[in-house]
């Protein structure tokens, strides 16, 4: 086997052991919202494994690659592949919304090591990253921002504002990646705010559009080397996705937005997960 | 008297700052000639970043910016930063606490010409509603320069308000300010005036009116309104046994609600209130407009009066 195809099964591995993660927390927190999580592991697989320079014994290192969730209730994934990374001990993942845990419903900056913004509220994502890249600028720092936002997410301005201020500053060095599962919490986005072409609408913002299967590892890291490569203006990926991604009676549902995992869902979910890879 | 509109002193302040502070950035949202923080852009264009009309952009990515060591000063209309912005100072500033310096110029009613929705009379209820927050309402040029140095050296989200205009100068050369402390401006034992921002030196022209009659009022000075010096001000009130307070803000949420909070259970005497009863501003001249909505010296002298005569009254009850 090839070094590329022993990664992309690593990375596929740790996608798949961030879903029975995601599905646990949730499962013990009574809430969350385990499609919106589902469909960003093989995207924070991707990076917190092979792409950020990040250490996690040194979370506040200002060299470090920034990573922004810009949609925030996708924190059980966040806080799934920090554990896996060693910023806390993975039994931590059990106190997900609990009364003074670290692990708060949305993350929480300060409160937990490698959380980079508060973030929850949306839309604000895209604009923070901005402001890393001109601070990389100004002092002479060649870290890169990758902000994650949900498609659903693009219906808030500031995104847009945002995407502006990104070309104006040629922001070459942050990528934003959207998590494009078509599916916000009351129900598909054509219907609730029909976004239309997403890569035409980047692209008349002087963005370098690229677009692949959000859930294909090789594909994803090719992507964002692209992004790398890409000078003058800032990329973004637009990552096709299937919300409640691995969890089949959770796939394509609308419903598993956030909805609370019963006993009978957890033990479904998890029986199909220790089935293991397809 | 310092004619230089009080705007003008914060952006010189500015520009003075990002010479021996190079870890000072600014931003602005299309209005830097205006907030006169273009001073700043000139100098050091490197340092300045013009965002557009995207006052909620303009936040967020000033918080990109300070979590990665810088200290940037965000400004714009104060309306614009407290209204359109409001969800990113609360949830990128205020609940991280973040090292963020946000700017509201046209405080008050100071962007008088321009009528009501360019007018900021509930900034400061708004702001003073966000915990981690320092919010400094400086009253003239001394106290201006004083501020904008001082909140570069904090860490933490502050707030500064600009008045547009100009005000005469109200502190002697060489006064010590100090974050969260009032100034006690002139001593006096029947009422306390609480003024703030550009009503301080309407307080004091309105002492002199007072003691024409034999009233002895002291003026408080409150130019941290968060945190608010409350022991000064229970240690006021508790010698003269009346209080009102003078603001350009709307009465309620601003200062007249600091006040009363602060003394409520240690020091409630009759307390009352000149700030805007609860209307809209609108177009004018800026000392016209101030007349329209009470913040005058006449009405200072009436409301210290009045509160005067029901503390006696209330006292003279009490003694019965």
């Amino acid at each position: 086997m090839s070094d590329m195809n022993n990664l992309i099964k690593e990375l596929e591995e740790k996608a798949h052991d961030m879903r029975k993660k995601i599905i646990t927390s949730c499962y013990y927190a009574g809430s969350g919202h385990p499609g919106s999580s589902l469909s960003t592991c093989e995207i924070l697989s991707v990076l917190y494994h092979h792409v950020l320079n990040i250490d996690p014994k040194n979370p506040s290192d200002p060299d470090r690659d920034r990573f922004v969730l810009s949609k925030g209730h996708a924190a059980p994934a966040l806080y799934s592949v920090l554990a896996q990374k060693g910023y806390f001990d993975e039994e931590e993942l059990l106190t997900l919304r609990k009364t003074s845990s670290r692990l708060q419903g949305h993350p929480v900056m300060n409160k937990l090591p490698g959380i980079e913004i508060t973030s929850g509220s949306l839309g604000m994502g895209i604009s923070f990253g901005v402001g890393t890249i001109l601070a990389a600028r100004l002092q002479n720092k060649n870290y890169r921002t990758y902000v994650l936002t949900g498609d659903g997410e693009l219906d808030e301005g500031q995104n847009w504002e945002g995407m502006l201020a990104a070309v104006k500053f040629k922001v070459d060095k942050m990528t934003v990646i959207v998590d494009y599962n078509k599916l916000q919490l009351d129900g598909r986005s054509d219907d609730i705010l029909p976004i239309g072409n997403l890569g035409d609408k980047f692209r008349a913002f002087d963005f370098n559009v690229i677009q692949c299967d959000g859930h294909d590892i090789l594909a994803l890291i090719e992507a964002i080397e692209q992004a790398k490569q890409y000078k003058d203006n800032p990329s973004v990926i637009i990552a096709d996705t299937i919300k409640g991604k691995g969890v089949s009676f959770m796939e394509n549902r609308v419903e598993w937005h956030g909805k609370t995992i019963n006993d009978e869902d957890f033990e479904r979910a998890m029986a199909e997960l220790n089935g293991g890879l397809n | 008297m310092n004619n230089k509109p009080l705007r003008e002193v914060f952006g010189e302040s500015l520009a003075e700052l990002g010479t021996v502070n190079p870890k000072i950035v600014v931003l602005d949202a299309d209005l830097s000639s205006a907030t006169r923080s273009i001073l700043f852009g000139n100098k050091f264009p490197k340092r300045f970043f013009n965002m557009g009309i995207t006052e909620a952009n303009m936040v967020s990515t000033a918080v990109g910016l300070s979590t990665c060591g810088l200290i940037p000063y965000v400004c714009t209309f104060s309306f614009l930063l407290t209204l359109r912005a409001t969800d990113q100072i609360r949830s990128q500033i205020s609940y991280p606490a973040n090292n963020v310096k946000l700017i509201g110029t046209n405080g008050g009613l100071s962007g008088f010409g321009d009528g009501a929705t360019h007018q900021s009379i509930m900034d400061l209820a708004i702001l003073r509603a966000m915990p981690n927050f320092t919010i400094l309402v400086p009253s003239d040029a001394s106290s201006m320069r004083w501020a904008v140095q001082e909140v570069a050296d904090i860490m933490g989200p502050t707030f500064i308000r600009v008045p547009r205009v100009s005000a005469p100068d109200i502190h002697q050369p060489g006064t010590k300010f100090e974050i969260g402390k009032g100034l006690v401006l002139k001593k006096g034992k029947d009422v306390t005036i609480v003024a703030i921002g550009m009503m301080v030196s309407y307080a004091l022209d309105a002492v002199k009116e007072l003691a024409k009659e034999g009233i002895d009022a002291e003026v408080v000075e409150i130019h941290t309104i968060k945190p608010i010096d409350k022991n000064l001000l229970i240690k006021s009130a508790s010698k003269t046994g009346a209080v009102i307070t003078v603001e350009e803000h709307n009465r309620y949420g601003g200062l007249f609600s600091a006040v009363l909070e602060a003394l409520a259970l240690e020091c409630p005497v009759p307390a009352d209130w000149v700030a805007i009863d609860d209307h809209f501003g609108g177009s004018g001249q800026y000392d016209e407009l101030l007349e329209v909505c009470g913040l005058t010296v006449n009405n200072i002298v009436k409301k210290a009066k009045r509160v005067i005569k029901i503390k006696e009254k209330a006292g003279y009850e009490q003694s019965v």
